[in-house]
């Protein structure tokens, strides 16, 4: 599938990650990297850790040994300790499995959230509604538009988010992470509970997504179907190991992933 | 008929941000305006100045804040009566040892201090939230009043902690009729009601709701949590603590540290129950039903007594008032959590349709 | 430094406490078995004890009117399930908090609309007087009434907790506070189990309006006992029975002893608001109390 954007050099590394909580082990010496402009899955049979993942990634989960690099501005930047926040401010988005939106705002007011970090007038302008206040308000009400109807939901712009059937909230919580023009998106289950229909929306919109903003993307996804067809490269997680890495037609031919998946005892 | 939007198109966003996109509302809100600062003045007697219309402009005011820090940034706070005196009494410090910085500026001085007291007392919703965070603020009610009373200069060594302020006086001009206190009220509560809704309408509004309903989620998209929780604190004291210098200074008069219970905390919180959690309208619309429920009432009895020539003590009033507002509390919150202003909402919807039914 | 001072302090601080934790455990006993903060408890304390006082005053045998009382708060208890807790069902903490704050003004005004607001003397025949053993021999005054109120406070919390860990209903009850669905999927009634809860609570009310009621007299006052039972709960934990004595104990002996020693460096008058600043400091380190569940959240 000829796609527009080119994958270039990598831009996130993870490198010997572990991850415990108490006893339990949920990664152990995590290592693989992701190419900019690339679609990354990450997939793993349940308990494997790829949700962990994701949150050390953006930095809800502090590894206990290893690190995290990132490519920013050219340089690289080594955290461990870099909280959420931080990594939101670098550049990373993120949606959750058990979708984390603002069930008492509207839509449009969801995905205006996501440009937080870009608004720079204090409180005292806004309330006095002013200059620069003003301005930014209606210059960010136009950039999320864009995302509101590159993604379809106009008619719902309105409407407070916890009225909305699941699917269409998972393409909110969408737009709220693009409107944050990430350099990275990190989708955990995207397409999680949903319809045929619906699937393929989403397939189209994360693919859209990436071709039109050029958004690196890291998706943990269950539907192999979706993986296959969109993913430039595949990390197998299969008891917080990584068991494979490489293109969707290389992982699927892996004996090891084979076994994991089918519960071979090992 | 009347009300509808057809043929009112907003081409640009500006126009869609409006406070008031429909031009009907626009309307009635520039006649209630004009209501408000023209014809009440011509026609209200003193009594309904005084007694009602002037307290009713400064509890609005009052939970206005609360709806702030409570409606829409989901911080439970039982001291809002505390701000309010920290404000009465900080104002009649300002006006009594500085007094050539002018009201206005003193009043807004006190709002500040109110806004460092509600940051300090605001501290703990870093790490407790709901109802804990509710026990915390009552810490906050009962060490404030208590200070109020034991620091003998807040109160200017007064033996009883009693105060009187003073008459108010801006550019020569003086405030002290019933008239021309409540255009004053009028006036000050209309300015800072446009300033919360504008501010609750961009990104601080967006910011306190988003942390309100989700405050992981909000850390995680880059809303800083620290900074918001206590901007929310500041600024809905800073309003309470103008109400309160404009409780003092344009209501009572003679202030005690009393007038600031506990009690007056519970009161407000009620308004915005009742009023509608999260709304500046419902702020307003809370007010306006608590304030005028106990007239009601006490007319309705006055009459029932008149009419059937029994006694009835004004304890059984009160009595039953307490039963009707708690009463009133828990059907709101079965029955239409957003209260009043969600149900003046679902009526002007179904005034856009009349006449007809769907 | 005065010694038996000081033990007097201590020992006052420390029974004045145990009256605290006889309110608190009504709390607490809703708390654990339906997940509500119900404010209204200091409510029912005043209703209780107005009632029984005012049957008492109607010349009604003591242990009659005590069974009638009980009675009230029972139909009382089952009549605020139905009413309020049933369609709130779903709804958030915060939400039925508040509610129950709306119950006890409705409470409030009730008890005073029907039996009025003068304030009520209650005897239960035990003096307010210094224990005379304590007193003649190492010269510390003691309340016989407060070492009896303690006595009664340890007899219910013993009783609690052994009903809570030994019976059947209290396993039920524990499951409930635990996860309505799971106990709803196992076959419990729901129903059921919180109106019996509220009953007891109904009566932990009665017993802690008449320590109080007698103690202070029955007025409106009563109504703000409920106030200091936060501070309680929170060193103590929500949901745990002896959380709510031993904190009980700690806010009542730090109480009297700060007002008697740092009170008067400041002016005195400190007991209205150190209870909640101890509370809070507790908050910021502890926020599950000493004996409580600790609260994760999970993303």
């Amino acid at each position: 599938m000829s796609r527009a954007q080119q994958v270039g050099a990598a831009v996130l590394s993870v490198e010997g990650v572990s991850l415990a909580f108490g006893g339990v082990k949920a990664l152990q010496e995590v290592s693989f990297d992701v190419h900019e402009h690339e679609i990354r899955a990450i997939i793993g049979p349940n308990g494997a850790g790829k949700s962990s993942m994701l949150n050390v990634i953006n930095g809800v989960y502090h590894p206990q040994q290893g690190a995290i690099r990132l490519r920013a501005n050219g340089a690289w930047r080594e955290f461990r300790d870099m909280d959420s926040r931080e990594a939101a401010s670098l550049g990373i988005a993120r949606t959750f499995q058990n979708i984390a939106l603002f069930k008492g705002m509207t839509v449009l007011d969801n995905v205006l959230t996501g440009r937080n970090l870009k608004m720079r007038a204090s409180f005292l302008e806004q309330a006095i509604w002013i200059g620069r206040a003003r301005r930014e308000e209606l210059q960010h009400r136009r950039a999320v538009e864009e995302i509101i109807d590159f993604l379809e939901i106009q008619h719902i712009r309105k409407t407070p988010v916890g009225k909305l059937p699941y699917g269409l909230q998972k393409r909110v919580e969408l737009a709220r992470a693009l409107a944050a023009e990430p350099r990275l998106l990190l989708l955990d289950e995207p397409m999680a509970g949903m319809n045929l229909e619906e699937k393929r929306d989403m397939c189209r919109f994360v693919i859209d997504a990436n071709d039109h903003y050029g958004t690196t993307i890291v998706l943990i996804e269950h539907d192999m179907g979706v993986v296959m067809d969109i993913s430039d490269r595949v990390v197998v997680l299969d008891y917080g190991r990584k068991i494979a890495d490489g293109t969707p037609d290389e992982v699927r031919a892996n004996q090891a992933v084979i076994d994991a998946y089918l519960g071979v005892a090992h | 008929m009347l009300y509808r939007e057809a043929g009112q198109f907003k081409a640009t966003y500006a126009q869609d941000q409006q406070i008031f996109p429909i031009r009907q509302d626009r309307i009635a809100f520039g006649l209630l305006l004009a209501a408000a600062f023209v014809v009440v003045p011509l026609i209200a007697n003193q009594y309904w100045l005084s007694a009602i219309l002037t307290p009713f402009l400064i509890l609005s005011l009052a939970t206005l804040g609360l709806n702030i820090l409570t409606g829409y940034a989901g911080q439970l706070s039982l001291g809002t009566a505390a701000f309010m005196a920290v404000g009465a009494f900080m104002a009649y410090n300002f006006v009594l040892r500085m007094p050539w910085l002018g009201v206005i500026p003193s009043f807004v001085l006190a709002g500040l201090c109110a806004a460092a007291v509600g940051i300090v007392f605001g501290l703990p919703s870093l790490r407790i939230k709901g109802f804990y965070l509710a026990v915390a603020t009552l810490a906050c009610q009962f060490f404030v009043l208590w200070a109020i009373q034991r620091i003998g200069w807040i109160t200017n060594y007064s033996a009883s902690g009693v105060i009187t302020a003073q008459k108010i006086e801006i550019l020569g001009y003086m405030f002290d009729t019933p008239v021309r206190k409540y255009v004053l009220t009028l006036a000050i509560v209309a300015v800072m009601a446009l300033l919360a809704k504008n501010l609750m309408r961009s990104e601080t509004g967006r910011a306190f709701m988003a942390v309100r309903d989700m405050d992981v989620a909000a850390s995680v998209i880059g809303i800083p949590m620290m900074k918001t929780k206590l901007l929310a604190f500041a600024i809905s004291s800073f309003y309470c603590g103008v109400a309160g210098a404009l409780y003092a200074y344009t209501y009572l008069g003679t202030v005690e540290p009393e007038a600031f219970t506990l009690d007056l905390s519970f009161r407000i919180l009620f308004m915005v129950i009742i009023g509608g959690v999260g709304s500046i309208l419902g702020s307003f619309l809370g007010a306006a039903f608590i304030t005028l429920l106990p007239i009601f009432l006490s007319v309705l009895f006055g009459g029932i007594s008149h009419a059937t020539s029994m006694e009835i003590s004004h304890a059984v009033v009160s009595n039953l008032e307490s039963i009707i507002f708690g009463a009133l509390i828990v059907f709101f919150l079965i029955v239409e959590p957003h209260g009043l202003a969600r149900l003046w909402q679902i009526a002007k919807e179904k005034l856009r349709l009349w006449p007809f039914p769907h | 430094m005065n010694l038996a001072f000081f033990f007097e302090v201590l020992i006052g601080g420390l029974l004045a406490g145990v009256m605290y934790s006889l309110v608190a455990l009504g709390f607490v006993l809703i708390y654990k078995a339906s997940g509500v903060f119900n404010f209204a408890q200091g409510a029912m304390v005043f209703l209780a004890a107005l009632t029984f006082v005012s049957i008492l005053k109607m010349g009604i045998n003591f242990w009659l009117a005590l069974v009638i009382t009980l009675g009230v708060m029972v139909v009382l208890a089952i009549g605020i399930e139905k009413i309020v807790l049933r369609p709130l069902v779903n709804q958030a903490p915060i939400t039925l908090f508040m509610a129950t704050i709306g119950l006890t003004f409705v409470l409030e005004g009730l008890s005073q609309l029907v039996w009025g607001s003068q304030p009520h003397g209650l005897e239960l025949g035990i003096p307010d007087v210094p224990m005379k053993w304590l007193s003649q021999k190492w010269n510390i005054n003691v309340s016989q009434f407060e070492v009896f109120a303690a006595g009664v406070a340890g007899a219910m919390v013993a009783g609690l907790a052994l009903f809570f860990q030994y019976t059947r209903i209290g396993r039920a009850l524990r499951a409930v506070a635990d996860d309505h669905q799971a106990a709803l999927a196992v076959g419990i009634p729901l129903k059921h189990i919180w109106a019996i809860v509220w009953a007891v609570a109904g009566f932990v009310a009665l017993v802690a309006g008449l320590m109080w009621g007698a103690r202070n007299g029955v007025q409106f006052a009563l109504t703000f006992i409920a106030l200091k039972a936060l501070p309680v709960l929170i060193l103590g934990g929500f949901d745990s029975v002896p959380g709510a004595i031993v904190g009980g104990l700690i806010i009542g002996a730090s109480e009297k002893l700060a007002e008697v020693y740092i009170g008067p460096m400041v002016g005195g008058g400190i007991e209205s608001w150190f209870a909640y600043v101890i509370a809070l400091l507790f908050l910021l380190v502890r926020p599950q109390g000493l004996f409580g569940e600790k609260i994760i959240e999970r993303v």
